[in-house]
């Protein structure tokens, strides 16, 4: 399998999207040079490696569907917002918003990654090899949010139905997110979610913390006005 | 001697304490939580309505009313999309999303707009197959709760809406009550059948202006620069907004007064805050004018347009499109009177109910309820809704030709004076029968 080179040193953002949007057929692209540039491998829709050598701006690999995108360095604001499916790996530091709105796929963060993290969440799988910032996982509805380090304040605020397993400490649990008893079930399930992450044995899961809705905010009432 | 009387008074209800505000106070006392309703700004504000065309006299020369072309269509999207959009009509449909409104609702919106040869737009919640399929130009909203967004639909739409906020609740994000929420609406947005959903009221990965700009760009990366994108504003500050959406690179504004209407939110937000679309679009339009972007940047403005005058009276004062959200329910049988017994047994009467987060539209509407829903024949109302676009058409091309316009985008505000002091000073149009704009010199 041959690999295509961009360099983004004499090739633009719109040539590069443009490229693996329209070469669906080729399996392995290699970017050079990012530069911290914008929407890198956004809308990707097809089963390929992406291969990112440097640091990448907003939005990279943004709404991705089936596509492999290892970005080797940090990624800005929105690091695989919306995701539908496959895999984004980013070997440093995510910006806030990391995994935004994603409803499936995986995104591994070998990194910390920043404020919001998973906010809004539908459905993605998110691992975050250090520390997330406040607010994350935020109105997060589904999929799972695995911290092997710290989380922010705030954590899970007005969550639905995500699952969070942290490791290390909980700054403040958000309005309406508790801790729930960590079950056979569920270290199986965050057994799986580091497995798919490349840490199967790394990490005990039993050294981990569930998260989750009280769902008692599922129904607007006036007695919870105070914690909204 | 008779014996002395004092006179009685007519007894005299407050009209600060009217019988509404009083029922307010007493709903209020009785429950602890605020009113939560459908629709627009209710009371009385300054308006199109407010507005005149002079028409053509000595001065101006006229074109024949049946006889003289007066063209009416659109492009939307020049600035920078690769696929810009054509309007055959100056009139679009607002969003509405699948949720608020039946499946068959949203049929009958795309059926009408499409045999009209314009757009309709999607809500919160997603695209739906049956909208794209009876929608010739089907817009696609792009919100903060990002229910149901998927690359896959955003490359199906024509255009892409990037929704900041909206005239009922500038600043305000939704709730869907769980009576609306059935097994299809729960699904197509992640979340639980039956639970109350909260629409966020900020986007989730960008805040401000300046990422606002990276957002597009990142939108357009995914479309291959091929769609139009909108940028929608609740009127609050349309000068800056339209100045900064230009800056961030949309093809197209949004702007919706206070008179535009919601699926549900509070009251005393609908009422107090935002301003009237009358005020809203010439700031708007100073902006593009400033920036060099009128007619360049399209400008859709929407609430409270109800027939072909206000039309053409937002197309004078320099938009390109007017946009239809509560009046194109009217035209699918919102409110209808033939219902009333129904609409009592809400305790409202025809021509009042704004219940709509209720999900109990006895016209088949503004529900998810399969019964209801089922009353509503999205072919019939589909025709009634082509039917007033094109009497709303009609009117705004008699109103054009009247004042010797070939194009109803060539009406201007020369041709337009005021009612009202307020309204000359909000639309910078001339009081009737005098040439004082207040606040643009002396008289």
């Amino acid at each position: 399998m041959t690999t295509r080179v961009i360099d983004l040193a004499t090739n633009t953002v719109r040539e590069l999207n443009g490229a693996l949007h329209a070469d669906k057929a080729h399996l392995h692209w290699q970017v050079l040079n990012p530069a911290g540039r914008h929407a890198i491998a956004a809308g990707l829709d097809a089963p390929a490696t992406v291969e990112i050598d440097g640091h990448v701006g907003y939005y990279c690999a943004g709404m991705n569907k089936h596509a492999s995108v290892l970005i080797r360095g940090n990624a800005g604001v929105g690091l695989a917002e919306n995701m539908m499916s496959g895999r984004v790996h980013v070997t440093g530091d995510a910006s806030q918003a990391a995994g935004a709105t994603a409803h499936g796929g995986l995104l591994v963060v070998d990194g910390n990654a920043s404020a919001r993290c998973g906010i809004s969440m539908k459905g993605v799988d998110i691992v975050v090899k250090g520390s997330i910032g406040h607010m994350s996982a935020f109105m997060a509805q589904a999929g799972t949010l695995t911290v092997l380090g710290d989380a922010g304040e705030s954590l899970g605020d007005s969550i639905y139905e995500a699952r969070l397993f942290v490791r290390g400490s909980v700054g403040s649990l958000g309005a309406d997110c508790i801790e729930k008893e960590l079950r056979d079930e569920h270290k199986a399930l965050l057994f799986g979610k580091l497995e798919a992450a490349g840490l199967a044995g790394a990490v005990d899961v039993s050294d981990f913390r569930r998260y989750g809705s009280a769902r008692t905010l599922y129904h607007f009432h006036v007695d919870n006005v105070g914690a909204y | 001697m008779s014996e002395y009387h004092n006179p009685v008074t007519t007894p005299r209800t407050s009209a600060t304490f009217d019988d509404y505000t009083l029922s307010e106070i007493r709903r209020a006392a009785a429950t602890g939580i605020y009113d939560i309703r459908g629709g627009g700004s209710k009371r009385k504000l300054p308006h199109l309505d407010d507005l005149l065309f002079l028409g053509a006299s000595i001065s101006r020369y006229p074109l024949e009313g049946y006889r003289e072309k007066c063209g009416t269509n659109v492009v939307l999207g020049s600035r920078f999309a690769r696929k810009p959009i054509e309007l055959k009509i100056p009139v679009t449909i607002a969003g509405m999303s699948f949720g608020s409104l039946s499946a068959q609702a949203k049929e009958a919106l795309g059926r009408g707009a499409s045999a009209m040869g314009t757009s309709t737009t999607t809500g919160d919640g997603g695209m739906t197959p049956e909208e794209r399929g009876h929608s010739s130009i089907l817009v696609y909203q792009y919100l903060p709760s990002r229910y149901g967004m998927n690359p896959d639909d955003l490359r199906k739409a024509d255009a892409i809406e990037v929704v900041i906020g909206q005239g009922a609740k500038p600043g305000g994000g939704g709730m869907l009550l769980g009576q609306k929420i059935s097994k299809r609406v729960a699904g197509m947005r992640c979340l639980p059948e039956g639970i109350d959903q909260r629409s966020a009221c900020r986007h989730p990965d960008w805040t401000g202006p300046d990422d606002l700009e990276i957002k597009i760009e990142e939108l357009r990366e995914i479309t291959d620069w091929e769609k139009p994108i909108y940028v929608k504003v609740g009127a609050a500050r349309p000068y800056y907004d339209t100045a900064l959406a230009v800056k961030s690179g949309a093809d197209v504004i949004v702007l919706d007064g206070m008179q535009g209407g919601t699926a549900a939110t509070q009251e005393v937000f609908i009422e107090h805050v935002g301003i009237p679309l009358l005020s809203a679009i010439r700031p708007a339009v100073q902006a593009l004018q400033d920036l060099g972007m009128h007619r360049k940047v399209q400008l859709i403005v929407s609430g409270g347009i109800r027939n072909g005058a206000d039309v053409a009276k937002c197309l004078a004062l320099g938009a390109d499109v007017a946009s239809i959200g509560t009046a194109a329910l009217v035209a699918l049988g919102d409110n209808d009177p033939s219902l009333e017994a129904e609409y009592n047994k809400l305790g409202t009467t025809a021509g009042a109910y704004d219940d709509w987060h209720e999900g109990r539209d006895p016209a088949g509407i503004t529900t998810q309820d399969p019964a209801l829903a089922a009353r509503l024949d999205p072919v019939l109302a589909g025709r009634r809704l082509a039917n007033y676009l094109a009497v709303m058409t009609l009117e705004a091309q008699t109103i054009a030709r009247a004042c010797g316009k070939s194009h109803v985008h060539n009406l201007e505000p020369e041709d337009l004076v005021a009612l009202t002091v307020e309204a000359a000073a909000m639309a910078r149009v001339p009081l009737a029968g005098t040439d004082w704009i207040p606040g643009r010199g002396s008289y």
